[in-house]
């Protein structure tokens, strides 16, 4: 129960210079080690006195983890690029557009300015009893504050709640799940290169994590094939404000068209289960269709079966329906303009 | 290091949320340590069994070649009951020791079967079987005392021979419902807590955080309990003296010379009339 504010806890402060070192040092003080990239999440934790590392890995001072460069087969971003540099990048607004319009919505300029892509991706679930320091179930308790016939849970999740029905917030995941990113972690065995949906790890596997990454790993880049280059994208974020603020739900998607039908699709949608969901079956489902509004309607039809509503949030199925319609149709519209 | 992990509640109460986890190796370090200690005991030290018996031929012949232990239902029961204990405590306790998975609706719906298969043992032991036959008896404590006075090497008449079951077994059958009704009440309860896809609803407010918290620590400790009494509860199952009790749940009899041998057929009595492969002791409580 977070009861003192402002002040964090006491921690050695470790700023090393390399990725390496830093893979090092994690692996050194293994669970006791708290990482830390822009920093926006990691205060948020520790100035609330909820997570109380021994140790602070800080990675601002590891030049090699930031920047984008081209590669042979699309473009790799360093995990400690920040959202603002990915917003304004021309290879990445020229040919991955989506991801530069995700980024672009992140929270507000200052915070963009500041917070990097790894940190997006790895920041940590939103619900406000998990975040006050209740003692629920990720928090390693035995029970949800939020899913109870008051629980305040109009921002969580309609889909894969296993005893937490948290959400995953970030809105550059969802846009690398679409453009079928691949995220570069260092280990203690070597380097692991995992698909972007892979990265993530839902509370019916562990209810204490939320991705992959173990004491020891570090994620050092994004990389970006160039399967998707130029292909149409679509991202939507809906929140209660227009900056600031945390997506209620947003969808990302990356479709080829051949003659007006939908080629191939990736389509993925974060903040309606505790991790960004990629949706196959509407990928399969509208596969060789046109991309209009009929099919988006079918679409979005599609991509709301199973979701289970809790008592505040049952507004998220049909607007989940509708902004998987608007990915689909909403593309083939723009090309009218 | 405490037994019980405690955390702060809402409303700034010191709560228990579930026993340390730790606990699993000690229990599976304490299982293991006994399972030396007896096999070095038994190796070694043990003098070997003495019975009085007294049996006239007449008994004697009166005894099937095949002797009915265990009936086909308490047999199917048996396994059915093993294999999901073994499913809870796979579920339970791999995740806690590092190996992740989807692991609750297994855990619960294995639950559900245990419970289900112990609520129609106490139906089949109550009115079909010898409820009593499982529990110890007068006879019992007092060969209880005689051995271990002889294991001391102490005068003492010898022991009577067993009823159906030895009183291991009987103390075992004991603490192994104390723990199973521990994890199985418990449990019941703890499924208002998951989603059990429509069985039970939701309804965490039925016990107060404390209330709640100590159910999580009882079916805790009954669970990591169950770990040392399922290790021993094996050992025996594969130790060379014990193989025909262990064979009569799987095939249903034991053999005339072991019966003889072990239990008394005044304290047993074996029902002649039955086939050998599918009929049952009338004291079959297992």
């Amino acid at each position: 129960m977070a009861i003192i504010r402002d002040v964090m806890p006491a921690f050695d402060l470790l700023q090393p210079g390399s990725a390496a070192d830093a893979q090092k040092l994690l692996q050194q003080h293994g669970d006791e080690a708290w990482v830390m990239a822009g920093g926006l999440d990691s205060f948020d934790w520790l100035k609330d006195r909820i997570k109380k590392p021994k140790v602070l890995v800080d990675l601002s001072g590891i030049d090699e983890l930031k920047g984008i460069r081209t590669t042979g087969d699309g473009v790799q971003i360093g995990a400690m690029t920040t959202l603002t540099e990915i917003a304004n990048h021309p290879e990445i607004k020229k040919n991955y557009s989506l991801l530069s319009d995700a980024v672009s919505l992140v929270a507000s300029p200052q915070i963009r300015n500041q917070g990097t892509l790894g940190g997006n991706v790895s920041q940590d679930v939103r619900c406000w009893y998990y975040r006050d320091g209740w003692p629920c179930y990720r928090a390693g308790g035995n029970i949800c504050y939020a899913d109870t016939p008051v629980g305040r849970n109009r921002e969580h999740a309609i889909f894969g709640a296993d005893r937490c029905v948290a959400v995953h917030p970030s809105d550059s995941a969802p846009a690398l799940i679409a453009l079928d990113a691949k995220f570069v972690i260092q280990t203690p065995k070597g380097e692991r290169v995992l698909d972007a949906e892979d990265y993530f790890v839902g509370p019916e596997y562990d209810i204490t994590r939320i991705n992959v990454l173990e004491p020891g790993y570090l994620l050092t880049a994004i990389r970006i094939p160039s399967t998707w280059a130029g292909a149409k994208f679509y991202f939507e974020k809906v929140r209660d404000r227009n900056v600031w603020d945390f997506p209620l739900m947003n969808v990302a998607s990356a479709m080829v068209l051949s003659g007006g039908n939908i080629d191939r699709i990736r389509i993925a949608v974060s903040a309606v289960s505790p991790k960004p969901m990629r949706l196959k079956a509407v990928e399969d489902a509208v596969h060789g269709k046109p991309a209009d509004a009929t099919t988006g309607a079918m679409a979005g039809k599609l991509a709301v079966q199973g979701a289970v509503p809790l008592q505040f949030n049952a507004y998220k199925i049909p607007l989940m329906r509708n902004l998987v319609k608007r990915a689909i149709g909403g593309v083939q519209e723009a090309t009218w303009a | 290091m405490g037994l019980i992990t405690w955390a702060v509640g809402p409303w700034g109460r010191l709560v228990p949320t579930h026993i340390a986890w730790y606990l699993i190796w000690v229990a599976a370090i304490a299982g293991l340590f006994f399972m030396i200690v007896h096999a070095i005991y038994v190796g070694i030290f043990a003098a070997p069994k003495k019975f009085a018996k007294n049996d006239s031929p007449a008994v004697v012949a009166s005894i099937p070649e095949r002797v009915p232990r265990h009936s086909l239902v308490a047999r199917a029961f048996h396994w059915v009951m093993a294999i999901s204990m073994f499913a809870l405590l796979i579920t339970a306790f791999l995740p806690k020791v590092g190996i992740k998975f989807d692991w609750v609706t297994y855990h619960w719906i294995a639950g559900i079967v245990l419970t289900v298969s112990i609520l129609f043992h106490i139906f089949h032991t109550s009115f079909f079987l010898d409820f009593w036959s499982i529990w110890p008896d007068k006879i019992d404590i007092r060969d209880m005392k005689r051995r271990l006075l002889r294991s001391m090497g102490k005068e003492a008449p010898p022991p009577d021979r067993f009823a159906k079951y030895p009183l291991e077994n009987k103390l075992y059958h004991a603490v192994i419902v104390l723990a199973g009704l521990a994890v199985i009440i418990t449990g019941v309860f703890m499924m208002k807590r998951v989603d059990t896809y429509g069985i039970f609803t939701r309804n965490p407010y039925i016990f107060g955080d404390m209330t709640w918290g100590m159910m999580y620590v009882l079916h805790g400790l009954a669970g990591v309990g169950l770990i040392a009494l399922i290790m021993v509860h094996i050992y025996f199952g594969i130790r060379p003296e014990k193989l025909p009790i262990t064979k009569s749940m799987i095939f249903g009899y034991m053999s005339r010379d072991f019966y003889l041998e072990e239990h008394d057929p005044e304290r047993w009595a074996v029902e002649k009339s039955s086939p050998p492969q599918e009929g049952y002791a009338p004291s079959d409580a297992d």
